[in-house]
């Protein structure tokens, strides 16, 4: 059961709509409050934290760091659950090569690669840049937020972009043209490139888990 | 082969709050809502959902916004919305009513650069860019297609081809095309005006205008290269559901989601 006290920041700093991600955890954890925030003091009061993102990368590190949430965001995951989604996920990494490279917080070990022009298939088939759309996501470990979503589940992407990362965080992957991380874990941190807040059913068990994880493991 | 799902999207036509054209599901108590038209669409495994808003009036606008906040606060797959895109202001109306995607049609039109600015302000995974295409040759003549603005009773002079590496190149993240031939006549997709289309940009094409059968979304991906396919009045008088459809499509080796 969700306390009826939960709250859950939705961290705001002017990219896009968030608003898809504040009504999707609404409706899962129809108790908790869930707050929008461009205050990353907001961060502290709250039980656990969303990081979405949407847009270019150069533009959202410029606002992730003016509004302070670089320093908010890595000493929350030090104390709660945080769910990174999208270009949230990518603005955690080392470094990506979108905008000419631009760096990026660097609390996961790991890098943003475009997908390349000339994406194609294993047969040769041309592959369309933006990866958009439903893809298929293979859990490679058990996790809590994988709870009661089976194995390559298909979600909602879309994206130009996608993290190498190291294999210890990987806890599942995606195929289009590589093979890329569709989701990171590391401590208290839950990171995903798809979008669950438009992934319909498995979207919406995946938010609730993340309303119920603990954090850790 | 890539697991990626060639996407099946419904299409509401929507005027000052209700679904026009007529939609006809018998266990929907308010025919004419949206929202409980999306909701059917969404439970019946849609993939997408677009919203064109046909609406004149000022105040219908407001009408408008209203229902794409219901429809994203209960239906949780992608929303695009389109119809009387102008500015930037409109965009980012729609997107914190809660659109995912906003469809810019005349607008791009009238300035290209507008495309531009759209992109850069909202980014290109939000911002479709929507063509009307009617073909220009003759018969024997190698097709070729114009873009046309009005309903398809005003031609641009702008060849369709032309056109969508040019929006692509502004930072369209996405193509909706329409045939103005094919639209409403249920003879399928224009398969030709589709490839060439499809083959002449990097960004997802969807396909929309024509269709009458579920054959028929299947040639829009096999032969027309699309990556989604739009279709309204199929769905909307019940003669298939989606999970028909895509049942249909999976027997005939296209990727969808089940």
């Amino acid at each position: 059961m969700t306390d009826f006290r939960d709250r859950i920041a939705v961290i705001d700093y002017g990219m896009g709509n968030l608003h898809s991600a504040a009504k999707a955890l609404e409706h899962v954890a129809p108790d908790a409050r869930v707050i929008i925030t461009d205050d990353p003091k907001e961060l502290e009061r709250a039980d656990r934290v969303v990081f979405p993102g949407v847009g270019a990368i150069r533009d959202c590190m410029a606002e992730i760091r003016r509004a302070g949430f670089d320093v908010a965001v890595a000493k929350a995951i030090k104390e709660k659950p945080v769910l990174a989604i999208c270009v949230g996920m990518q603005a955690l990494m080392a470094s990506s090569d979108e905008n000419d490279g631009v760096d990026c917080l660097d609390i996961l070990p790991g890098q943003v690669e475009y997908f390349g022009d000339d994406l194609v298939e294993r047969d040769g088939t041309r592959l369309k840049v933006p990866h958009m759309g439903w893809n298929k996501v293979h859990q490679t470990v058990d996790h809590p937020m994988w709870q009661d979503i089976p194995q390559d589940t298909r979600f909602y992407f879309v994206h130009s972009y996608c993290v190498s990362a190291a294999d210890d965080i990987v806890v599942g992957t995606c195929e289009y043209g590589r093979t890329f991380a569709a989701a990171l874990h590391r401590d208290n941190l839950f990171a995903v490139q798809f979008h669950p807040e438009k992934s319909h059913t498995a979207g919406l068990q995946l938010l609730k888990n993340f309303v119920n994880w603990k954090g850790g493991n | 082969m890539s697991a990626l799902a060639k996407r099946i999207i419904p299409c509401l036509d929507v005027d000052g709050g209700r679904v026009v054209k007529g939609v006809q599901f018998l266990d929907i108590r308010d025919a004419g809502d949206p929202v409980e038209v999306a909701k059917r669409y969404n439970e019946e495994g849609a993939d997408e959902i677009t919203f064109l808003d046909i609406t004149a009036t000022h105040e219908g606008r407001d009408t408008t916004l209203h229902t794409v906040e219901r429809m994203a606060a209960e239906v949780f797959i992608p929303l695009t919305v389109g119809g009387g895109v102008k500015t930037l202001a409109d965009i980012k109306a729609l997107l914190r009513a809660g659109a995912d995607k906003v469809a810019i049609n005349s607008a791009a039109v009238h300035s290209p650069e507008f495309v531009r600015e759209a992109a850069e302000k909202f980014g290109s995974q939000c911002i479709v860019v929507a063509i009307d295409a009617k073909r220009v040759s003759k018969d024997e003549e190698t097709p070729r297609w114009e873009i046309f603005t009005h309903g398809g009773r005003k031609s641009t002079g702008i060849d369709a081809v032309q056109w969508v590496r040019q929006m692509a190149a502004l930072g369209a993240g996405e193509i909706l095309l329409t045939s103005m031939d094919r639209d409403g006549t249920k003879n399928g997709f224009d398969l030709a005006l589709t490839r060439a289309i499809s083959d002449a940009v990097s960004v997802p094409v969807i396909a929309s205008g024509g269709v009458g059968n579920l054959q028929h979304l299947v040639d829009g991906v096999l032969e027309g290269g699309a990556d989604a396919v739009l279709a309204a009045s199929i769905f909307h008088f019940q003669e298939y559901s989606i999970s028909d459809a895509k049942q249909y499509m999976a027997e005939r080796g296209v990727e969808v989601r089940q």
